[in-house]
C-alpha cells in the first residue's frame, strides 16, 4: 500500500538524523571504540539506583501530580536557586517532564504558530530544527564559527531576528561543539532580548559540566530575563542518568500551565520510578555538595584535557571546549570533508566519530569526539586516529 | 596538599602505569611539574608503593586468606601501637587496623594453606601475652577489592552513536 497519502508530507519531508546512518554502520562492526556516545559512560550512583528500588519496593507504581511530585518540584527549586541562582515557585513555574526532549518539543509546540520564526545557534543539538517544524515553524539558523569558538554573539542574534520571530533557542554549553557563553556575553544577548521583546529557549542541560575554572552561568539569572525566558534542564548529563528520562520546564506561571495542558494531554506525568530517583539525586546532591557531579566532572575534565592535547599533537586545529563532554576538532586540513573523514576512521581505523555535518551545513570541517569513555580507550583512539591522519596526509 | 597532587593521585589511583607526559596533561601541567608532585607524594610516604590488584583466584598458586578479629589487653605504656607493631611484623600478616566496635584490631592474614593459617593463628598470634582472644573469619570469595570489581565487568550499555 501506498502511505504516503497518509502522511503529513511536513513531517514527511524532514530528513531522518545524520547520526542514524553512521549509527547503522557502526552497529554492524565490531571491536570499534566509539566516540560518537551522547551520554556519560558512567552508570548512574548506586544510591540514586536504589531510591527507585525501594520506592518500588514500597508499591510506589500510580501517576503523581502532571507536574511531577511536589517534593521533586520543591528540590529542583532548591537546585535551581542553590546552583545558579535563580528562584522557581515549584508549584506554578516547574513542570517535570519525560527527559528535556519533552520539554523542549512542547516548550516549542505551546509558543509556535504557523509561519513563526524561531532562533536555532548551529551547529547543535540535531531535535531543535526538526521540533521546530513539527511545530508548525520555521527554524532558521545562526551560524556560529571557529573564529568566535562558536559562541553566539549578541550582534548575530540582532541581525536574525525579524517580525516574525518568536523565540531564540539558547544551547550552552552545547553540544557538539563544547563552547560555553560567559556572563557578559550572556547580557549582551539579553539585551537584544529585551529590545526585540523575544523569548529565549534556554537550553542548559550540560550546565553542571564547564571547566577551567569556569561556572555556569544560567541565562535567567540575567536581571529581567526570567519573565521572558523558558528554561530546560534534566538529570541526564549531570548524574548519568540518560534512561531514566527525567527533565523539566520552568518559567513564568502563564507559559507553564499552557505547557503543562500540552504534557497533561499527552504524556500525563514522567515515570514514577525515574521521578523517586531524581528526587534522591537532588536531595543528596544538596546535602553532599554535589559530590557525584563532582566526581565526574573531575573525571571528564581530565579526559577532556587528553583529547584536546592528543588533536592538537596530530596538528589538527582544536579549540579548548569549555564545556558539556565533547571536542570538536577540524580536520579540514586532511583534505577530507566531515562525512568522509568519519566514514573512513569507521571502516579503517575502527572508531566512530560524528561528522560535523549531523549537527548543521555549517558543521563541515568538523567533527564532534565525546570523551565520555574510559581513558583506556580514549588513548587508543587517538593513536588509532593519529596514525589514521598520518596516513591521509601521506 | 596541592590541586595537581590531589589530582595526580584520583588518575594514578586508577592507573598508575599511565606514562607521564599524558599524565600531565591530563592533570592539567607540565611533564616537570608533574614529576616534581610525583616524587613529592612519594618523599611524603603519601605513595608507598606501586602494586597491582591481582585475582588471585585466576591462578594456580594455594592461597588462603582470613580476617582475623583480635581482642588485646593494651599494657602500661605501651598501648595499641605497640601491640599492632609486634602483630604487623609477621610475613602472614597483609593488613592491621585498629577498630572502634567490639574488638580491638583486625588482622587480615594470608598463608598458602588452611594449616599454615591455622598454626599462625595458635602459635604465634593468641601466645602474645597481651592477646586476649582471637575470632578467625575465612575469606571464601572476593568480589571487590580497591575499588575494582572481580566479576565480569558491567558491558556498556549504550547505543554506539547518539546524539
Amino acid at each position: 500500500m501506498n502511505y504516503e497519502r497518509f502522511l503529513n508530507p511536513a513531517i514527511a519531508a524532514v530528513p531522518p538524523s545524520g547520526i542514524r546512518r553512521f549509527f547503522d554502520m557502526a552497529s554492524s562492526m565490531k571491536g570499534t571504540i566509539s566516540l560518537g556516545v551522547g551520554e556519560p559512560d558512567f552508570v548512574t550512583p548506586y544510591h540514586i539506583r536504589d531510591a527507585a528500588i525501594t520506592s518500588l519496593l514500597r508499591g510506589e507504581t500510580s501517576y503523581t501530580a502532571n507536574r511531577g511530585m511536589p517534593e521533586l518540584r520543591e528540590e529542583i527549586a532548591r537546585y535551581l536557586e542553590g546552583r545558579f541562582g535563580v528562584g522557581y515557585d515549584p508549584a506554578t513555574e516547574i513542570v517535570v517532564t519525560v527527559g528535556a526532549s519533552e520539554a523542549i518539543d512542547t516548550a516549542l509546540r505551546i509558543i509556535t504558530g504557523p509561519g513563526d520564526e524561531i532562533l536555532v545557534p548551529e551547529p547543535s543539538y540535531v531535535s531543535y530544527s526538526p521540533s521546530v517544524i513539527f511545530a508548525g515553524g520555521t527554524p532558521v539558523p545562526i551560524v556560529t564559527t571557529r573564529e568566535t569558538d562558536f559562541r553566539l554573539t549578541a550582534e548575530a542574534v540582532r541581525a536574525a531576528v525579524t517580525p516574525r520571530t518568536k523565540a531564540l533557542i539558547l544551547p550552552y554549553p552545547n553540544n557538539p561543539t563544547g563552547a560555553i557563553l560567559e556572563k557578559d556575553e550572556l547580557e549582551a544577548i539579553a539585551r537584544v532580548v529585551a529590545e526585540t521583546g523575544i523569548l529565549v529557549l534556554a537550553d542548559e542541560i550540560y550546565g553542571e559540566l564547564t571547566y577551567g575554572g569556569r561556572q555556569h552561568v544560567s541565562f535567567v539569572s540575567i536581571p529581567g530575563m526570567k519573565e521572558r525566558t523558558i528554561l530546560i534542564n534534566c538529570l541526564s548529563k549531570s548524574f548519568a542518568m540518560t534512561g531514566w528520562r527525567v527533565g523539566y520546564a520552568c518559567g513564568p506561571a502563564p507559559l507553564m500551565d499552557v505547557l503543562n495542558k500540552v504534557h497533561q494531554y499527552a504524556i500525563l506525568c514522567a515515570p514514577r520510578p525515574s521521578q523517586a530517583a531524581a528526587l534522591e539525586a537532588l536531595r543528596r546532591g544538596r546535602e553532599d555538595n554535589y559530590a557525584d557531579v563532582r566526581k565526574m566532572r573531575d573525571a571528564y575534565d581530565a579526559r577532556r584535557r587528553l583529547m584536546v592535547d592528543g588533536f592538537r599533537a596530530m596538528g589538527l586545529d582544536c579549540f579548548e571546549p569549555l564545556g558539556a563532554f565533547y571536542v570538536f576538532p577540524c580536520i579540514a586540513s586532511t583534505g577530507l570533508s566531515s562525512e568522509e573523514f568519519c566514514q573512513r576512521l569507521l571502516r579503517e581505523k575502527n572508531v566512530a566519530c560524528v561528522p560535523g555535518t549531523a549537527f548543521a551545513p555549517s558543521g563541515e570541517g568538523y567533527i564532534r569526539c565525546s570523551y565520555a569513555t574510559a581513558i583506556e580507550k580514549l588513548n587508543i583512539a587517538l593513536e588509532r586516529m593519529s596514525a589514521f591522519v598520518k596516513e591521509i596526509r601521506g | 596538599m596541592t590541586q595537581l597532587e590531589s589530582r595526580l593521585l584520583d588518575l594514578m589511583r586508577e592507573d598508575c602505569r599511565l606514562p607521564l607526559e599524558k599524565l600531565a596533561v591530563m592533570a592539567g601541567a607540565t611533564p616537570a611539574e608533574t614529576a616534581e608532585a610525583v616524587a613529592e607524594l612519594e618523599r611524603n610516604k603519601v605513595i608507598l608503593r606501586y602494586a597491582p590488584v591481582v585475582n588471585w583466584d585466576r591462578t594456580d598458586r594455594d592461597r588462603v586468606e582470613a580476617m582475623i578479629e583480635v581482642r588485646v589487653q593494651p599494657q602500661r605504656e605501651m598501648g595499641f601501637d605497640a601491640v599492632a607493631r609486634r602483630i604487623y611484623q609477621f610475613d602472614e600478616v597483609k593488613s592491621v587496623y585498629l577498630m572502634s566496635g567490639a574488638y580491638d584490631l583486625l588482622v587480615l592474614v594470608e598463608a598458602r594453606t588452611l594449616k599454615e593459617l591455622a598454626l599462625f593463628v595458635s602459635e604465634k598470634l593468641s601466645t602474645l601475652d597481651t592477646v586476649t582472644g582471637t575470632s578467625t573469619s575465612f575469606v571464601l570469595k572476593r568480589y571487590k577489592e580497591d575499588g575494582v570489581v572481580f566479576e565480569d565487568e558491567h558491558n556498556d550499555g549504550r547505543l554506539v552513536i547518539s546524539a
